[in-house]
Formats: structure tokens, sequence, C-alpha cells
């Protein structure tokens, strides 16, 4: 497409780093950020609804199952409007746009990540508990040292998956004008007025490099761990 | 908590004019994009090189792309590309309508192509091969042994992605398509009553989410492969 290289050359700072140096970080830098922070802030929040789940006891799991099957019946949209509009309401004091997005992201991909986590504990073999067990294990090192251990290491592809999940997911951002990649796109778009496809092509082809080789990545760890886990069993 | 100003007549209308169009948006991409799935698991299917090569493509690029991108990509890129009268034509039917309709279409083509495909190669070749040797034909051995099998274990994959539509439906507000979610902003900014309007829109979603959870239980039980 004619101009698009140039439409690159004279924005490229919009689309990587934002206004920087002078203004706020944004762009390509401040999705991955937004990812990098909403995946560690999850995470314990998933492992912790994975094992309420796979605990047995019905009312922790009960509560579990609910948050999970309501959550996932919303649109992620509506939970960052929920966030957007309701929480400046209930705390008093208007918050910051990125603020919300993290916090509207946290508690969705908490559903989807508990679900990818509770899989890896219910893939163990039986006679990890067991044998933990018959040791005289009480449930704390059982859970910690014997069963979240390999089942985090058997999911990381899980959750490679779910990460590259973040990083499309915070491209809603720009509904609520968080200052990420789209939202420089779109103000990019309003400055050029003419070249929407080829602006839009750009942040396309942007976020078709990042999430392309995340899933080329998890596709080459499931294999390694295929490889060990085939490796590790008897013959 | 005040529902009767959210249920009154005006914003009654509005909610349902919403559903309304969340419904439409939801079936027709649906539709749409099982057509598409279909056609490029059979263009895969063929086995001929370049071509193998463009579905490859068309599916990472919707796989690894946000789908509000693919939108705008729909509605202010190609948009921007097509002849004036074409883009008359879609005005006059509602462009952000007809725009989102696509995106959404040739997003979940893309992802059920692969749930197909995964259906197909689930299945051991020797069937096939059998079947061969019984005298039927290949389309005969399609139709009566293998996809008979390979669409029952594509369909709680789905079903799943089915949701997994429904809910896309709601980035259309987006692009200004009057579905719930633009309807839920519109109406709490006429009323200012954010959590009544943002409740009411909400349970709309869970219901209609529940209930194609509850048809996807139904379905896969319904038509699970029974082997003996």
């Amino acid at each position: 497409m004619i101009g698009t290289w140039d439409i690159f050359a004279q924005n490229w700072r919009y689309f990587l780093i934002g206004e920087y140096p002078a203004g706020a970080l944004g762009g390509f830098a401040l999705t991955v950020i937004i990812a990098v922070v909403c995946l560690i802030l999850t995470f314990p929040s998933a492992v912790a609804v994975a094992l309420a789940r796979t605990s047995g006891i019905r009312w922790l799991a009960w509560p579990a199952l609910g948050f999970v099957y309501l959550v996932r019946s919303v649109p992620l949209l509506m939970v960052i409007f929920w966030a957007y509009f309701l929480a400046p309401v209930i705390l008093g004091f208007p918050i910051d746009p990125l603020v919300t997005l993290i916090a509207a992201i946290c508690i969705y991909q908490t559903t989807y990540l508990s679900e990818v986590i509770r899989g890896g504990i219910e893939g163990l073999p039986k006679g990890q508990t067991e044998a933990a067990r018959a040791l005289g294990l009480g449930w704390v090192p059982v859970t910690f040292r014997v069963v979240l251990p390999q089942a985090l290491y058997n999911v990381l592809p899980g959750m490679l998956n779910q990460f590259t999940m973040i990083i499309k997911e915070s491209s809603l951002g720009a509904i609520i004008s968080v200052s990420e990649v789209t939202f420089m796109a779109m103000r990019v778009n309003n400055v050029l007025i003419t070249r929407p496809f080829q602006v839009f092509a750009i942040l396309g082809i942007g976020y078709f490099i990042l999430c392309f080789s995340l899933s080329k990545a998890s596709e080459y760890l499931e294999q390694r761990i295929q490889r060990r886990r085939v490796a590790s069993q008897p013959a | 908590m005040d529902l009767v100003i959210i249920f009154s007549e005006q914003y009654r209308a509005l909610i349902l004019s919403g559903l309304q169009t969340t419904l439409f948006l939801f079936v027709c991409s649906w539709l749409l994009g099982m057509f598409l799935a279909v056609v490029l698991t059979v263009l895969r299917a063929l086995g001929i090189p370049p071509v193998t090569w463009l579905c490859v493509a068309y599916v990472e690029y919707h796989r690894n792309v946000p789908a509000l991108i693919q939108l705008f990509i729909w509605y202010f890129g190609i948009a921007s590309l097509l002849p004036d009268s074409l883009n008359d034509f879609a005005n006059d039917h509602g462009a952000e309508i007809v725009f989102s309709i696509i995106a959404f279409a040739c997003n979940k083509a893309a992802v059920n192509s692969e749930e197909f495909r995964s259906g197909l190669r689930a299945i051991p070749v020797t069937q096939m091969e059998a079947a061969r040797s019984m005298g039927l034909s290949y389309v005969g051995a399609m139709r009566w042994v293998i996809l008979p099998q390979a669409w029952r274990l594509a369909l709680p994959a789905l079903m799943g992605q089915t949701l997994f539509l429904f809910k896309m439906t709601s980035i259309a507000a987006a692009v200004g398509a009057g579905e719930l979610t633009y309807q839920a902003r519109h109406i709490e900014n006429m009323t200012f009553r954010i959590f009544e309007t943002f409740s009411i829109i909400t349970a709309i979603y869970v219901v209609g989410s529940f209930l194609l959870m509850w048809l996807g239980a139904w379905v896969g039980h319904t038509f699970r492969l029974r082997l003996k």
C-alpha cells in the first residue's frame, strides 16, 4: 500500500512509546506493560480460585464456580465499563482509566487462568497426592511442594496463551482512552484522516508480530514439556 | 437502586433495540462465519500448497490480531478503499452493522475452521482406508464415515466459540453499532443511573450466555459420539 511505510516512519514513536519523553508512556510499550502487570496480578487470584474449585470443600468450590461462570458470561467490555463508571462513584474520587483497565482485565482473566491452572491440577496423576499423603505430608506441603510446582510447570504454555490473550484484550483500553497502542493509532488516524487502512494495517502488523511470536513460543514450550513428560514416564 | 426509571417506556425501547441488534449481529455473523469456516476447511483439505498457505495466513492473522483491530480495519480501513457506490450501499444499510458482521464472521471462520480441522484429524487414517477398501468413494467415505464422527468431536469446541462470538458482539459498540453495550452507555449518559443500567444490561448478557452454555451442554450430550 502506498504510504504505509512513510506513515510508520513519521509516527513510529507514537506506535512504540507514545509521547514518552515529553508526556505519558504509551503505545506498544504500555500495551506490554499492561499485559505483564495483569498477568502478575492475576496469577495469585487464579491459583486461589483453581485451588478452591479443586478443594472438594463445597462452600469453597461453589462460590468459586459461581464467580467463574458469572464473569465468563459477561463481555469484557461490560466489565471494563463497570470498573470505569462505577469505581469512581463507590470510591468517591476519580481513578486513572489505566488502573480501571488493569483491574477489569485482572478480574476477567482470573476466571480463564484459573481454568487453565485447574486443568493442570486435575491432569496430574492421582498417585502424586496419594504418595505425598502416605508420606505424612499435610495439605500445605502437598499443595505447595508437590501439586502446584508440577501443575504450574505443565500449564506454562497455557499461561503464555493467556498472556497473548491479555495483550489482545488490552486493545479495548482505547475505548476508555488508555493511551496504549490502539488509542495511539486512533490518534494518528485522526491527524492523517485520509489513510485509515494504512494506519490500522501498521497497528495490525504490530500486534501480529507480538502475538504470533508468543503463540509460536507457547507451541515450542508445549512440545518441550510434552517430551519431558514422556521421557520421565516409566517405559 | 431505582429500576423503575430504567424500565420506563423510553429506555425500555432502547434496551430492546439493543438486544435486537446484539441478536442480529450474533445470528448473522454465526451463520456467515460457519459458512466461511466450511469453505476454509475444504480449501485447506485440498492440499494445494499455495491455497494452504493462504488459509494458514488467514487463520494466523485472525488469531493473532485483536478482534477490535480487525473490526477497525474493516470499518475504517477497507471501507475507505471501497468505491463510493459500495460505501453508499453500506451506509444506507447501517455500515457499522454490516462491517461488524463481516469482521466477526471472518474472525469466527478462522477459529471454527481450526476446530473442524482438529475434529477431522482426530479420526484415525485407518477409518478412511477401511471405508475405501469396502468400496465407498472418497465422497461417500467422508459422508458416511468420517464427517459424522468429526463434527461430533468438534461440537464442544464449536459451542464454546459460539459463546465467545456472543460476547464479541459487544465490541461493535466501538464503531457505534447500537447493540446492548452501546445502549448501556447511552442510557447511562442520559440518566446517570450507572448501577441500574449496567445491572440490567449485564443481566441480559448473563441470561444469554447461560442459555448458550445450557444449549451447548444439551447439544453436546445429545449428539455425543457413542463408541462401543
